[in-house]
This record gives structure tokens, sequence and C-alpha cells, in this order.
């Protein structure tokens, strides 16, 4: 008997057979569907009482349904709300479905079951205006309070000519900016104690230590940090809304620009989920390239992450060495892709080209220069004893405060945990790859940091591997939804002429259902969860970005510390503002 | 020495120091892109050289913000006495046998007391600017550098103990046969820790720290306002390196030469010193900065004193 059959049984002796509909899936995750009412008992249930716990909230995201063209007898009403839960022990996702009724429907909040709920109901709640009854604070996210309208619903427009033209009167001016003004009390925060007047201190969404446009709002009491406010949304585009108009194909550049330090990894976690729902098997040279590619993003990544960190701490130098490094990788990166930061070059069943001639010299030469460099700066700012006072023993977080709070990627590792996705759950032929998990015990700001060095390491390893094993083959798979789809007989017979044409004109058509792709990001699990209803479009396409719960924890870890100790967590944290906003 | 060769000696200083300071930003640039491989300033004049000017008509031409909700006055105060007090200081200050504005029987002192007036200058524009970021600076900048004051006060009685006197020219006499900093490398090392404090330059810049509180107490100046903070800063890195050339490092001493290139060789090496230090030091926390004064450099310096005061107590019987 599967697993996942193991833990429907001990749900259905627990609630009852009738309290959960079964829905089928490419992606085998298991996914149920249940009434508004046993959304609580059971997601508690789930994570307290079962063996082996569902103890990470991944994700919570809606769905409006109104619109769907296929609802193939899916309890769906409508409005959905998807909940994704993650077994460690396990290794295993569940799925959980609720199907809600009404224009602004309401359904009972899990806040008080995963700390970091609390931001995704509000995202929610701010993208489809349902509300969670119990949430400590629905408010908007990631749309000015000011927004009118809820952008996800259907009815909203998705381009800015549907709305008309823009003007910023002097009244709508003064409105938005009294809009921006921090009010504590609506936070629950005291502007003074009987001991202390606080101070409120804007840190953002213009300064040059939160790396984009992000706003966090301190309250100080002198330069101890007592409470804090991350605002985010400054850099929501709407990539999910965009997703719902662009066909499958051309969605490809948008993910490009999610994790924009990423590149192509973004392509990745796109394409494992399209790749599902159509049902395409790439060849083996397709997911070595990939993965090349990817690794030497992951470098980059941490490269620039690197830098910054070193500078937020006011080491000035390294940054300069380590982007030069950096754009040794980009010159690869160009060579094999045209592009550099967002090369938009993976595609549906392969990727654009094949690789060029000479890709294994530079490839070779980097491998062999790299390692060097990275001792020379492990020494420089590692080993430097400044940079182990500012970060040893800040931002501490445990292992079970890390699960509770969603994080993934190296800030997991960094509490002693060996969690890889690559290794847990191989996607793209991460299993024929040979590579360790580093981790750190202590879970603070200097072991994420060595974490990140030490995966550099790995990375760096499993280029190695695939420039020595490169499989020949095609770059793309032979299947009839690969974009651009083969054209190589369609002079000899009329239906592949036609299932090309329309294939090239509107873009390949990819069957009914539902999947998510999961991938270690550069900065923790980032996922792709895409409803298709048959369309040349994705109904829905969610992401999930590790960068979210990662600020969401912020301040919690960093209550009692500095506000020069803020900087340090920030930086090892190491977020991306368009992976937090999409 | 007559008037006019005194008028002379004070516009000559005080024209070489300004000039020094102005070029310093040159200096500091092209040796930071140096150190970093990168190119730094090169297209204005050979090597980029008249990037000084191009940055000085740019600072005149910025316009002069005052910010409505600023304390209007001391705003416009607060550079002025950053560098006033520099200049000051190097009025005691002799840079060869002749060559000194005012050598005062109380140079040292008088150093002292300029540079702890200096502190003014951040507090107040901290203050008057209104703003918290300038708050934050100002607050950390008054207790450092009050901390720091301390300990460079007593790194230098040593010196003072073996020469028997606080003037400057006395204290280099001293040094013919061999110099302090052979005789009091205690007084020496925390000397510099504490004059890069009292600069505030990285690893020590944390009253303005960009990475945490944009600019600190600078944050609301613009334009030549700002320009005079920036001067100061560097005629601040000048004044050090010239203290400690002359307190530790024989002053105009030195065969072949004269005595005034001496000087000014000695001096420049302790300007580079500081410029590596900023290319390769992240920055302590403010806490740690305080402690690390108070409870490492401190007993450090009243040891030093003692034992200082014991051997020479001993050698003269």
């Amino acid at each position: 008997m599967p697993a996942s059959d193991l833990i429907l049984q001990d749900l259905q002796q627990c609630f009852g057979v009738e309290t959960f509909q079964l829905q089928n899936t490419v992606d085998d995750i298991l996914t149920l569907w249940l009434s508004k009412n046993k959304v609580v008992p059971v997601i508690d249930n789930l994570k307290s009482s079962v063996s082996q716990p569902f103890n990470l909230l991944y994700d919570i995201c809606g769905i409006d349904e109104r619109d769907k063209a296929k609802k193939n007898g899916l309890p769906s009403k409508d409005f959905t709300i998807v909940y994704h839960l993650f077994s460690f022990e396990r290794n295993a996702f569940i799925r959980l479905k609720v199907g809600l009724e009404g224009e602004y429907p309401s359904l009972p909040s899990i806040c008080s079951i995963f700390k970091n709920a609390n931001w995704y109901e509000r995202e929610v709640f701010d993208m489809f205006g349902i509300r969670f009854e119990g949430h400590p604070h629905l408010q908007r996210i990631l749309m000015p309070l000011s927004w009118k309208g809820y952008p996800l619903r259907k009815e909203h427009p998705a381009r800015a000519t549907e709305i008309g033209p823009f003007k910023l009167y002097d009244e709508l001016q003064d409105r938005e900016q009294d809009a921006l003004e921090f009010k504590p009390e609506e936070w629950g925060m005291q502007r003074e104690t009987d001991d202390a007047d606080f101070m409120f201190l804007n840190i953002g969404p213009q300064h040059p230590g939160t790396h984009g446009v992000l706003r966090i709002v301190l309250q100080l009491d002198g330069e101890d940090i007592v409470d804090a406010v991350p605002e985010i949304g400054f850099h929501h585009r709407g990539a999910e809304k965009m997703g719902e108009r662009q066909s499958w194909h051309t969605y490809i550049p948008y993910t490009d620009r999610v994790d924009y330090l990423g590149g192509v990894m973004n392509n990745l976690a796109y394409l494992l989920a399209v790749e599902k729902l159509a049902g395409i098997e790439v060849p083996d040279r397709v997911k070595v390239i990939r993965v090349m590619l990817c690794e030497l993003f992951r470098i980059n990544s941490h490269l620039v992450w690197f830098g910054t960190f070193a500078q937020d701490l006011g080491q000035l130098s390294p940054v300069f060495y380590m982007f030069t490094d950096r754009e040794k990788v980009f010159d690869i990166i160009e060579a094999v892709c045209g592009g550099r930061m967002h090369p938009n070059w993976f595609r549906i069943g392969g990727v654009a080209q094949d690789l060029p001639n000479g890709w294994d010299g530079l490839v070779r030469d980097f491998v062999n220069y790299f390692p060097k460099k990275l001792v020379e700066y492990t020494n420089m700012v590692l080993r430097n004893s400044l940079f182990k006072a500012r970060t040893k023993g800040i931002g501490i977080y445990t292992l079970e405060e890390a699960i509770e709070w969603g994080v993934t990627g190296p800030g997991l590792r960094a509490c002693g945990f060996d969690w890889d996705f690559r290794k847990k759950r191989p996607y793209s032929g991460y299993d024929m790859f040979d590579f360790d998990i580093p981790v750190a015990q202590n879970g603070d700001c200097f072991d994420r940091a060595v974490v990140r060095v030490e995966e550099m390491r790995q990375s760096l390893r499993i280029v190695e591997q695939c420039l020595n094993n490169m499989p020949e083959g095609s770059y793309k798979a032979d299947h009839p939804l690969t974009t651009p789809p083969l054209k190589k007989h369609t002079m000899q017979d009329i239906e592949t002429l036609i299932t090309h044409f329309l294939s090239v004109s509107w873009g390949p058509v990819i069957p009914p259902g539902e999947a998510m792709s999961c991938i270690e990001a550069t900065k923790g699990a980032n996922s792709y969860y895409l409803t298709s209803d048959g369309n040349t479009s994705p109904y829905r396409s969610r992401i999930r970005t590790p960068s979210f719960p990662h600020m969401q924890m912020v301040p919690y870890i960093s209550k009692g510390y500095t506000v020069a100790d803020l900087l340090s967590i920030l930086g090892s944290v190491d977020y991306v503002l368009a992976d937090i906003d999409r | 020495m007559t008037v006019m060769q005194h008028i002379w000696i004070v516009l000559g200083v005080l024209f070489v120091l300004l000039n020094i300071a102005a070029g310093l930003i040159w200096v500091e640039r092209r040796m930071l892109a140096l150190w970093q491989d990168r190119l730094g300033p090169n297209r204005a004049g050979p090597f980029g050289i008249l990037i000084v000017l191009a940055d000085t008509l740019k600072l005149f031409f910025k316009e002069d913000w005052i910010p409505p909700f600023a304390d209007k006055w001391i705003f416009i105060t607060a550079p002025a006495i950053v560098v006033g007090t520099v200049l000051l200081s190097f009025v005691i200050i002799p840079f060869a046998p002749n060559i000194v504005v005012a050598d005062l029987n109380i140079g040292l002192l008088f150093f002292l007391a300029m540079s702890s007036l200096a502190v003014y200058s951040i507090v107040l524009g901290g203050w008057a600017s209104n703003n918290k970021y300038a708050l934050l600076g100002g607050m950390r900048g008054a207790s450092q550098m009050i901390a720091y004051e301390v300990f460079m006060g007593l790194s230098l009685m040593g010196v003072v103990m073996l020469t028997g006197s606080f003037k400057l020219s006395d204290i280099v006499a001293a040094q013919k046969d061999m110099w302090f900093c052979i005789k009091q490398p205690v007084g020496l090392v925390v000397f510099f820790i504490a004059g890069i404090a009292e600069t505030h330059r990285l690893p020590f810049d944390i009253p303005e720290s960009e990475s945490e509180l944009v600019a600190g107490y600078h944050s609301e100046y613009s334009g030549m306002k700002f320009g005079m903070f920036f001067i100061g800063e560097y005629l601040g890195i000048t004044l050090i390196s010239a203290m400690t050339t002359t307190i530790f490092f024989g002053g105009w001493l030195g065969p072949f030469l004269p005595p005034w290139l001496w000087f000014f060789i000695k001096t420049f090496a302790f300007i580079m010193f500081f410029i590596l230090l900023r290319a390769s030091l992240p920055r302590p926390r403010y806490d740690q900065l305080m402690e690390y004064g108070w409870k490492l450099l401190l007993p450090l310096v009243l040891l030093n004193l003692l034992i200082t005061g014991a051997i020479a107590l001993w050698i003269r019987g």
C-alpha cells in the first residue's frame, strides 16, 4: 500500500470517510477536498496527532474557480483554498482543498496552528477578498492599503490598458502618503512604557541595507529592537496574474524575474510542473544541461549574497572580488544562453538550443579557477574575527522554530538538518550526481554563511560532473507539446503541420489537471503549482517562493538585538525582494 | 621670525592642508580601486586627478538645502566646527624645524582639547537634522568619541613622561637617538586605534555606518555643507597621521632628505594605512566597540603608564 493511502486511512478513521473527497492529480500528491468547518481540526490533526506529522506549512493559495472551463466533477465552487503541507519524516506533501461558495466567502484561520500561516492568509485575503476568521491581523500585504479590488479574482483586469490612465492628483497623493504612515497602535504596539519612550524607525523602502524595496518599521528602545514589522509588496508585479494571460510558453521569461539571482533555476521550477501536466519526459542531455546551468546560477546567487553580506557588515572589498568572479560565470552563461541574468533559456520539453562549441573549455577553466578563490574568500571574510563577532550568536533559531516558520534551504540546513530537495526528492536527474549536503549546527548568522559557502563548493562539484559526463542526444524531447514544436515531419504529414502551426501560433495546449513542482532553489524550496483547464494558458499559476516565509520570520528572530544586528540578520537570511513579492 | 614670515607660514600650511585634504579624495578612491581590482576615477585629467576639481565643482553647484524641520543655525554651524577644530589642531605641529605656526608649550593638551571639541560637530549635526538616523548617528558618535578621547590622552602620557614636556618640538628632539615607537609601542597602538575612532573611519565609522544608518549624522546634509564634513574627515586623517609621525616616528628627523620631506613621507605612509584599513576590515558593532575600548584599551593604557613611570623613575635612580 503506498504511503499516501496510509495517511488517508488514518484521516478517514479519525474524521469519517465522508469528510474527504479524493482527487487524482498528475503530480502524485495526495489531494483531499474537505469542507471549511473541518479545516482546523484536520490540519491540527496532521500537524500534531498523526505519526510522522506534516509539520511544515508549505503554502496556502486561493483559486478563483468561476471561469474554469472543465470542472471534471470536482466539488469546486466559486473559490478554492489550497493548503500544501509537508512531512519531512514521510518525505511527502499533502494537499488539502476547501471549496467556498459566495461572492466574498470566509473560512476559519489556521494561524493558531502554524505561525507562518499569517502572511499566507493575508495574501489570499489581499488577492481574493476571502476572509479568514480568527486571523490576528487580516490586512492587505502585497497591494497598497488603498487598493480597490482583489487582483487575482477573474473579474479584476490584468492589463493596465483595461483600467484607464492613472492620474496622481494632489489629494490622491496626500491620501496615499497618509496610508503609508505607520501607526503602532494598529499592530498592538505601545509608544511608550513607564521607563522608555520607543522610537519607531523606518528602514526602507529606500535604504542601503535592505537590498531592494523593503520597508521594515522598527520599534526601538535606544538601539535595541523591541519589535519589527516588515512591509512588503513594493516589488509586487503580479507574476501570478500574468501567468493567467500568457501562454504556457511565453510565461517562461516572467519566471526568470521572480528570484532574479536564480535565473534559469526559476524556469526549471515552472517547467517541471508544466512537463508533469503535459506528460513530457525529457532526455538525459536536457536534464544534465539544466542541472549544470542551475548550479552555475546557484554559485552566482551565493556570490552576490556573500559579497553584499560582507558589505553590510562594513567590509567593502569582498563584493568587488566576488562580482568579478560572478562575471566569469556570466561569461559562461552568456556563451551558452546569450543572456546573462535572465536568459529565459529553458523550454517546455528541453532547452532553447544545444550547447555551443567550446562550452566545455569555458566551464573547465572556471572549475579549475574558482576553488582557489573560494578559499581566499573564506579566509578573507569567514575567518575575520570582526566578522565572527558580528555574526556568531546573532539571529539564532532552532530547528523546531525553523520548521514552524516554514524555513527551507540553507537557513534550515544551518540548524543541523540535512534536508535538501535535490537529494531527498530528486528532480531533473539530481540523483545521478554525487554531492554532499553541507550542514551547520547553531542556526545563527555565521552558520548560515558557512553553509552557503560550502554549497558553492558542492555546486562546483556538480558542475564538474556535468562537464565530465555530458550525455549525447537531443536537447529537446520528442513530444508534440514541446516548444518550439519539432518541425521535422511537418513537410510529410498534414496533421503534424496543423499541430505545428497551432502550437507555434497559439502555444501548446496543456491537458487539464494540476501539478506542483518543488525544487531546491538558491534560497530554499521554490514551487510552481499550476492548474490547467485545457487551454493555451494556465488557469492559475501559483508561485511558492522561499523568501516569503523567511521574511515573515525576520521580526521573530531580530527581537532583542540591535539595529546593527538586524543588518546581519537580513544579510544572512538572503532574500530577494522579487522572490518575496512576485 | 618676522611677522611677514609668520603670516606666510600660516597661509602656506593652510594652503597645503586644504590641498592635501582635497587630494586625498582622489588618492583614496584610486588606492581603494587598486586594492579592489577596479580602475577607480581615471577619466578627468592625468590619472583622473582632476576628479577632485570636478567633485568640488559639483558640490558647489548642488542645492544648498536646509530641511524645513531642521534647527537652522545649529545645522549650519555643525560642519564648520569639525573643519575649524581640526585645522586649529595643526597649529601646533612642527612640520620641520622652524616651520610651525605656534609651538605652544602645552601643544599636546591643545591637540587633545581641539579633538574633543570636534565631537560637537557630530552631535550637533545629528541633533539639528531632526532625523532619526542622524540622531542615532550623533548619539553613537558622541559616546564613541568621548570614550576614545580618554585612551587617546592616556596613551600619549607615556611619551610626555619620557620627554618631560608637552611641547611637540621637544618631543621630536627627544627622539634623536630612538623613536618613541620603540620605547612606547603600546602607546602607539592605542593612540592609532583611538585616532581611527576619533576620525570615525572604517572600521570605526559607526556614527555613519552606511548600511545601517544610511549616512548617520550627516544624512540630511548636501552640497558644500556635506563637503565640509567630507573635508573634515580627510583633514582628520591627515592630522592623526601627522601626530603619529611627530610623536612616535621622529617627526621631521631623518637622514639625507630635507626635514619637511621626511615629515611628508612618514605622514603619507600613515594616511595610506588608514585607506588600507578601510579596504580590508568589517565594522564592529557599536557596543562591541565600546566594550573593546573600556575593557581592553583602558586597562592596557593604564598598565603602560604604570610601567613607563616605573622605568623612568628607575633610570633616574
